[in-house]
């Protein structure tokens, strides 16, 4: 680990204040995932501005929305009773992620600004456009049974200088995406909101960038504005052990039902994109249709078509198809 | 569900006797010896797999402040024990160990090519990732598939013709061309890595210029002895190696490795003491895994179902300059009574690191195929696969043609079949569904061969009536001590809390080291029989006092007292006869050994594994939901350290069947599964509840404690048990393992 200076800004201000002076600093919070990327000698800022004081805790229901503080940490957000009663989608998709020791450590934001786990980026020794521009990308032509099937490959990536193929790991922000968050995000110009689909990238040219952060910005709370799917959300993981593994494939699926019909529906995709894959259409195909098991099936090989595999994760279009099927029957509780 | 009792009701436990210790973090690990000036060194590995190294750029390294040197080929000292470097450098041939900084040779990706020593951990880290390493690459082979035309008959056993790996034949080939069902299959086993959650570790000391202590993780303190005080040129007593706790092995510690010879030569060229502990990523190149194995099995049987004959060929890879054998193909020739049996065993060296013995080394992945195939066949006889095991039940070793010193594997498969409740399995794929989720059960049977190596033990009574027993042993978790406590506690009529077992550590006397299920076969005996020699000499002893000698010298001993058999009212203690003797302690060394019986009995472990999984319809998600375990490894010695060893065991193969494998980028011949993140071992919510069942009778031909070994056999079939089972659940034979969703969607 290169050695660095360790600050700790007493305000908001002074944080961004900080961050914005010192182009090669970044923010610490749990540092479940930043620590390992400096041990490793991915991140190696100059210094580290620690957050972990900063009044960003707070998880409250005000007015129409649920906002939750940048510094709460994911397991007190999973148990929180408003997040429980409003947005149990959230709470069931952070328990699905990491261990209990990292949610005890891991903050909402820096669940929401994590990097890959592509083997290639954690790996100095090997290519990898996301870790250095320009060295292409291993995983494209190498190991790549967990990566991307949309957006990603084939040509989506830019040429080979810039493509990238790896997965948001995050269960949380697929939830989140699915719920339309918005990121709060404060600045030296003072604060602004950006939706939650807008908040990471596609590996469209700039693969080094996950997010549309701009320098010294500190992310300091989301907002879920309230919605009807408590009753009707399901989060679906598939993963190669039965805890403590990153997705395969996830499914946020939420949907609003009454009198036996969909009137609502929102789904958003993990660990099939570079960010959280929101399937736009699916509001659109099941509204006002009464659920079964071969409509959910029509709609999840329609968001497929668009899906491409590299050369080892050809089953995840399947794979990918048949998890937003379960999700759907676990969500509306057909069998 | 039955819950099972956590210990034998008829029979108590000791529990661990270091259990109080490693749970309060007082045990003392490899790496956590304080010793005072203690360096920290860290490891600088290749990047390529094969080639040699052109320069070594140390500048920007040497520059961070608190580093002592980097040492790599160019500066490093000459080992007396190794041969003179050749200029310029030359490849060895199979079968030289590689031996670390000797010259710019690169043999495999993970290669140490050079080392950083500083004052901290930190400072040795930061510095090691600055050393600028440059290459001459050459072409490398490491892809196993790709390069399978390159395998051939090992070396070591051309040369040697009464070697086990020979290629072998009973029986008449016709058999099986002509059964009524035959089945022919490849199965392919990845390359997966010991990975135990310990790090390997090392901490070496040169005491004077010709005396080292290293503190070092490994499984026999004994051997790493000798092969340091080989290479060192020293006398064994001048070289000591401890190794009291270790936490988790599973054969990653047999042998000493490139690491530890490094940090004792950066002791030696430093004058300092030196610990170094291998990052994760660096455990998957430098201390073995378990080969990446084909197999092809053609196996068939006539009508009734009895076996016409099994051709078992199996090809695993080696590195480049040495041949791992594996036990692979070995297990076809004796479990079952079939009149053909063909089997054949090849290696494929190629540009990686040496593999190693890895839990049920060759068993555990010869049995994955055999048990796999006879559960195809059983299915293409349309029988009862545990009955089809039956049918061919073994009632003497078909190989050897000797009596078993005994056999209780048909019990175990009753046990296991009634546990499991196998009667209520309805026969067809595919035919049940449990909420949801396809519901399957399947079995294997599991055997490991008898391994008994001439082991001592040092017995010594304490004036207090206390008793030290002491071996060169070994614990990598299985309970070695609490179960040596136990066999001489019993043997001696002492509470257990009388009792103290020292083991890991060279000074002691000579054991084996602690792998292929030999311990308490081997120690437990020296301990039985030195313990017995002690008890003799406290009799005799006891006998020429006044109150032994009213007896007329019939002596027995209870309850750590000595009696008159007449008169069972007084007794003589331990402690009244050392002080009636004026001795401070008195002391007796054993030796114990397998005699001519080795040529009488054919002698194994027995088992089987009985599963039930859940698959995810439509996730191919597959949960093992229940798993039963049964033994005959004769006398159980300690019934709780045995049972969380049998657990051990099937977890392990949990992970060997559904999850571990080491995934190799061929295009850099560098493996990308390098943290716990993408290696997935299992993790508690993988692991059903485990029940555990054992014969417990002894085998009195095999030692005196009547006990065979255990920690193998917990493993071995457990994998075909599992595959089995998502046959029966989904109707889809994966013979290919890990069982990942990907094979079953």
């Amino acid at each position: 680990m290169k050695p660095f200076q360790y600050l700790r800004p007493k305000t908001i201000a002074e944080a961004i204040s900080m961050a914005t002076d010192y182009p090669e600093a970044q923010y610490i919070a749990g540092g479940t995932n930043l620590v390992e990327l400096m041990k490793r000698g991915i991140a190696s800022p100059s210094k580290l501005i620690d957050i972990n004081h900063l009044p960003l805790k707070k998880i409250e229901h005000r007015y129409d929305r649920l906002r939750i503080g940048a510094l709460a940490l994911n397991s007190d957000v999973a148990k929180h009773k408003s997040v429980l009663s409003r947005q149990p989608l959230l709470a069931q998709a952070l328990l699905a992620g990491a261990s209990g020791q990292l949610r005890n450590m891991a903050t909402v934001g820096g669940n929401l600004l994590q990097r890959t786990r592509c083997s290639y980026f954690y790996d100095l020794a090997l290519p990898c456009n996301k870790r250095k521009p320009g060295t292409g990308c291993g995983a494209e032509a190498g190991i790549n049974r967990t990566h991307a099937i949309f957006f990603a490959g084939n040509g989506f990536g830019g040429n080979e200088k810039s493509s990238c193929i790896a997965v948001h790991p995050s269960d949380m922000c697929v939830a989140l995406a699915a719920l339309d968050t918005e990121v709060v995000i404060n600045g030296t110009s003072g604060e602004r909101r950006v939706p939650l689909k807008d908040f990471h990238r596609l590996s469209t040219l700039q693969p080094e960038l996950d997010t549309n952060l701009q320098p010294g910005e500190l992310v300091t709370a989301i907002e879920v504005t309230d919605n009807a799917f408590a009753q009707h959300s399901h989060y679906l993981k598939v993963r190669d052990r039965a805890s403590y593994a990153f997705a395969l494939v996830s499914v946020a699926a939420a949907l609003q039902m009454d009198g036996g019909r969909i009137w609502d529906a929102r789904m958003a995709l993990g660990g099939v994109a570079h960010k959280p894959w929101r399937y736009w259409a699916i509001d659109l195909m099941l509204r006002g249709q009464a659920p079964s098991e071969k409509l959910f099936r029509e709609v999840a090989e329609h968001e497929m078509q668009s899906a491409r595999a590299t050369t080892q994760n050809a089953f995840k279009i399947k794979l990918t198809s048949n998890a937003i099927v379960a999700a759907l029957k676990a969500a509306t509780g057909i069998s | 569900m039955n819950r099972q009792s956590l210990d034998n009701p008829s029979d108590p436990s000791l529990s661990r006797v270091d259990g109080a210790a490693k749970v309060t973090g007082t045990a003392t690990y490899s790496a956590e010896y304080a010793i005072p000036g203690l360096v920290h060194a860290v490891l600088v590995t290749s990047t390529i797999a094969k080639g040699s190294i052109t320069a070594i750029d140390s500048r920007e390294a040497d520059a961070v402040p608190g580093v002592l040197a980097v040492i790599s080929h160019i500066n490093a000292m000459t080992i007396p024990g190794w041969p003179p470097k050749k200029q310029p450098a030359e490849r060895v041939p199979p079968g030289t160990a590689f031996r670390v900084f000797y010259d710019s040779l690169i043999y495999f990706d993970g290669q140490p090519v050079a080392m950083v020593i500083a004052a901290t951990h930190e400072q040795a880290m930061h510095a090691a990732s600055l050393v600028r390493v440059t290459y001459q690459q050459e072409p490398h082979r490491t892809h196993f598939e790709k390069n399978i035309a390159h395998s051939g008959i090992p070396l070591n056993v051309q040369r040697a013709k009464n070697s086990p790996f020979q290629d072998y034949e009973r029986g008449d080939a016709a058999a099986l061309r002509d059964a009524h069902v035959r089945i022919e299959a490849e199965y392919t086993i990845p390359t997966q890595h010991h990975q135990p959650l310990e790090p390997h570790a090392i901490i070496a000391v040169w005491e004077a210029e010709d005396k080292l202590t290293v503190y070092d993780k490994n499984q026999g303190v004994k051997s790493a002895q000798g092969q340091l005080a080989q290479a060192f040129k020293l006398p064994r007593e001048n070289v000591q190696v401890v190794a009291t706790y270790i936490g988790g092995a599973f054969g990653s510690g047999i042998r000493v490795w490139p690491h530890t010879m490094a940090a004792v030569m950066a002791a030696k060229q430093l004058k300092l003491p030196v610990k170094l502990v291998l990052g994760r990523e660096q455990m998957f190149t430098s201390v073995g895994y378990r080969p990446y194995t084909k197999q092809k099995i053609s196996i068939g049987a006539v009508k009734d179902g009895r076996l016409a004959g099994i051709v078992h060929e199996g090809t695993g890879q080696t590195s480049m300059y040495e041949e791992h054998l594996e036990r692979t193909v070995l297990a076809s020739r004796a479990l079952y009574a079939c009149p053909h049996v063909a089997t054949r065993y090849r290696l494929l060296p190629l540009d990686v690191n040496t593999p190693t013995w890895m839990r049920g080394p060759g068993d555990a992945t010869g049995m994955f195929a055999l048990e796999s195939a006879m559960d195809e066949l059983a299915y293409a006889l349309k029988a009862d696969p545990l009955e089809f095991r039956l049918k061919n039940y073994a009632e003497s070793d078909p190989e050897r043609n000797l009596p078993w010193s005994a056999k209780s594997l048909r019990e175990c498969y009753e046990l296991g079949a009634e546990k499991i409740g196998w009667k209520n399995r309805l026969p067809e794929p595919r035919s049940v569904k449990r909420n949801g989720m396809l519901l399957g059960y399947g079995m294997a049977s599991s055997l490991y061969g008898f391994h008994r190596h001439p082991s001592k033990a040092r017995a010594i009574m304490q004036a207090d009536g206390s008793v030290i027993v002491q071996s060169a042993t070994m614990d990598i978790g299985p309970g070695t001590g609490t179960a040596m406590t136990r066999i001489a506690a019993k043997v001696l009529g002492l509470n257990a809390k009388k009792v103290r077992f020292d083991l890991g550590h060279s000074a002691l006397p000579d054991a084996p080291g602690q792998n292929g299920s030999s311990t308490i076969p081997s120690v437990g005996s020296a301990v039985h029989v030195a313990c017995e020699a002690l008890k003799s000499k406290l009799v005799a002893l006891a006998g020429e006092m006044p109150e032994g000698r009213k007896s007329g010298g019939q002596l027995v001993v209870r309850n750590g007292r000595i009696f008159s058999s007449q008169d069972d009212k007084e007794g003589i203690s331990y402690a009244d006869i050392l002080k009636y003797h004026y001795l401070n302690e008195l002391e007796v060394t054993e030796e114990s050994k397998s005699g001519a019986e080795r040529d009488q009995y054919s002698m194994y472990s027995f088992g089987c594994h009985f599963v039930e999984v859940e698959v995810n319809p439509l996730t191919g998600e597959v949960r093992v939901t229940r798993a039963v375990t049964c033994a005959d490894v004769g006398a159980i010695i300690n019934y709780q350290t045995a049972r969380s060893q049998s657990i051990g065991g099937v977890v392990g193969g949990i992970g060997m069947a559904l999850m571990e494998h080491s995934e190799m980028d061929h295009r850099f011949g560098r493996y990308v599964t390098t943290d716990f993140a993408s290696y997935h071992i299992p993790v508690h919510a993988d692991v059903p509840p485990i029940e555990v069942y054992y014969i417990d009778k002894p085998d009195m031909q095999a030692n005196p404690i009547g006990s065979k070994g255990l920690g193998e056999i917990a493993i071995v079939g457990v994998a075909a048990a599992i595959a089995n089972a998502v046959f029966h659940a989904t109707g889809k034979r994966v013979r290919e393992l890990p069982i990942t969703p990907d094979k079953l969607i």
